[in-house]
């Protein structure tokens, strides 16, 4: 055929899709970071480190080093217009490959990710007839998850995580392939405020339970000691950094679909603190049911305080068995989790397919579908299977520790040091923003942020050497393949994956969607 | 509940969700170019 199909002529790939209004961005971005991490880490966070002192360091953490990343993946997605790989690849030559290892880690993520939001919709069923009976532990390893005792890779599934596993990957993909603003905007714009109220009801309903009084006391007591501990300072310093959802590719997409002129900096300022808004109101939530629950065993609440997996799937049922309107309380705090987390897995799986939509210039529906099938088949192979749970906890501690960590230190380095970006990119914002981005920025940025990744991240190599990983530990092998193995594959897969060239078709040959600053354009 | 953990849950309070306050009032005043919106996008947003 001598005909070229429409894609194939130069300059004809689909023009970028957009945001409608910043309002939506902002609904986008605050959705992607309010997620998991925000009900079930925060809280246990600052009740071990320092309770009502932690707002100290929270706050220093969330001004110096939170926000100015989240302007740095805004500066670099917005001047640059492109996924996080084409973003970097116009940042700088050479720095392609930061954009990928991004993409590599979203994909690792969203692989497991799922799989928790699976979890919770069972759970949110669970609530209603309070399945777990009087053994919630028990429960949730044995007759739901059937956890092996072999720590190994096997393909024995359980049907009652396979199917809402399956279906919660078809709503995400039928959602991202709907588009930006027809299917992200609009998810977000429906599932943040509806996670807003059904949370709201719920903490209000916690702090209606007798003992609620003795777990908020537990949280806020402050314990001044601890701002003297680098570990509590390292532990507000990590919390603010998972939870804003800054370095892994998210809000250099996000950013990249805003128009020409939009207030980067007011629009990071409320994105940055309503993470934080909804994390205090979390704290307030979990501690008072939490408080309930000691007070309804008439143990301490230091002894039946948790995080994680730990707090969602055992304390929480326990909670929901002993109090008033426990099913309600059940489904809306299950339902929380699944609102939350559905908003954020949109968002990591849309770093995956921007980056593939602007490396081949295929249609969003497409590319959805090319990559969002293989994703969901990895996702759904290997973690509804009674060995998926040891997995999802190797890979998420080290994705997180060793790749997002990694990745934002090399990226900060890189940025300031190696390519010389940082007045370039904080020149950007403050032409299109409200507050400026000054010297303080460019020490933020260039100067403390290294120092405290890098202290956070040398600190965990040394741990999880020493200690490996695991209670009781992990086979070496297991942990070796999937921690150590995988965080160190991202990297290579990032360099292999930077050396392919793009094509004429590719988002990289539309010189229409490059962004350069004003003061370029006149030169 | 003790004082010292009433005047950290307050202050916690305080910071946070006036920091959120300040931000949206900040983002308010200073409000987004519609000249420039995307001539498609879903008619109820």
């Amino acid at each position: 055929m001598s005909t070229p199909t429409p894609q194939a002529v130069p300059g004809a790939t689909p023009k970028r899709e957009m945001w409608s209004t910043r309002k939506v961005f902002i609904l986008a971005a605050i959705g992607s970071a309010v997620g998991l991490g925000n009900i079930w880490r925060f809280p246990y966070v600052a009740y071990e480190n320092g309770g009502g002192a932690f707002i100290i360091p929270y706050l220093v953490a969330l001004l110096t080093a939170g926000i100015p990343l989240l302007f740095l993946d805004y500066a670099v997605g917005h001047r640059h217009r492109g996924s996080a790989p084409l973003a970097y690849r116009r940042l700088a030559r050479g720095a392609e490959g930061l954009g990928w290892w991004q993409v590599a880690i979203c994909f690792i993520i969203c692989v497991y990710y799922a799989v928790i939001i699976a979890w919770a919709a069972m759970y949110m069923i669970f609530s209603v007839t309070e399945a777990w009976g009087d053994d919630p532990a028990g429960f949730f390893i044995g007759s739901f998850l059937q956890v092996s005792e072999a720590v190994n890779i096997g393909f024995d599934f359980v049907p009652m995580v396979l199917i809402p596993l399956i279906i919660v990957w078809a709503v995400v993909l039928l959602v991202l392939a709907a588009g930006v603003q027809k299917g992200i905007g609009r998810a977000n714009i429906i599932f943040l405020p509806l996670l807003l109220v059904m949370f709201l009801i719920l903490v209000v309903q916690s702090l209606f339970l007798p003992g609620a009084a003795d777990g908020l006391n537990a949280l806020f007591t402050p314990d001044w000691g601890a701002l003297t501990n680098t570990t509590v300072w390292a532990a507000a310093y990590g919390q603010i950094f998972f939870s804003l959802s800054v370095a892994f590719g998210i809000m250099v997409t996000y950013a990249s679909y805003l128009k020409h002129k939009t207030d980067l900096t007011g629009s990071g300022f409320v994105v940055g603190f309503a993470n934080s808004g909804f994390e205090i109101l979390a704290g307030i939530g979990v501690f008072a049911a939490v408080g309930f629950m000691a007070f309804s065993s008439g143990a301490e609440v230091g002894d039946v305080a948790a995080g994680g997996i730990g707090l969602a799937f055992i304390a929480f049922p326990t909670i929901i068995s002993e109090a008033p309107l426990g099913g309600l309380l059940g489904v809306l705090f299950f339902g929380s989790l699944v609102f939350a987390g559905f908003t954020s897995l949109i968002s990591i799986i849309e770093v995956i397919i921007a980056a593939v939509q602007d490396k081949l210039g295929m249609s969003r529906v497409k590319t959805t579908w090319c990559v969002g099938i293989p994703l969901a088949l990895i996702s759904i192979l290997l973690f509804p299977t009674t060995t998926g749970l040891n997995l999802l906890d190797v890979t998420d501690a080290f994705v997180n520790n060793f790749g997002i960590m990694a990745c934002a230190l090399v990226t900060v380095l890189l940025v300031t040091y190696g390519f010389r970006k940082l007045p370039l990119l904080g020149g950007h914002v403050s032409e299109v923003s409200s507050i400026k981005l000054g010297l303080w920025w460019r020490i933020m940025v260039g100067i403390v942020s290294p120092i405290v990744l890098g202290y956070i991240l040398i600190s965990e190599v040394i741990k999880r050497i020493q200690e490996g990983y695991g209670d009781p530990p992990m086979p070496d092998w297991f942990v070796n393949v999937f921690g150590w193995g995988m965080a160190g594959g991202l990297v290579v897969v990032a360099f292999l994956l930077s050396l392919i060239p793009w094509g004429r078709n590719s988002a990289a040959n539309d010189p229409e969607l490059d962004s350069p600053t004003l003061q370029e354009a006149q030169r | 509940m003790s004082t010292a953990a009433i005047v950290m849950l307050i202050i916690a309070i305080l910071t946070v969700w006036g920091g959120l306050a300040l931000a949206l009032v900040n983002l308010n005043r200073h409000p987004e170019d519609d000249g420039a919106m995307p001539a498609e996008h879903a008619p109820e947003l």
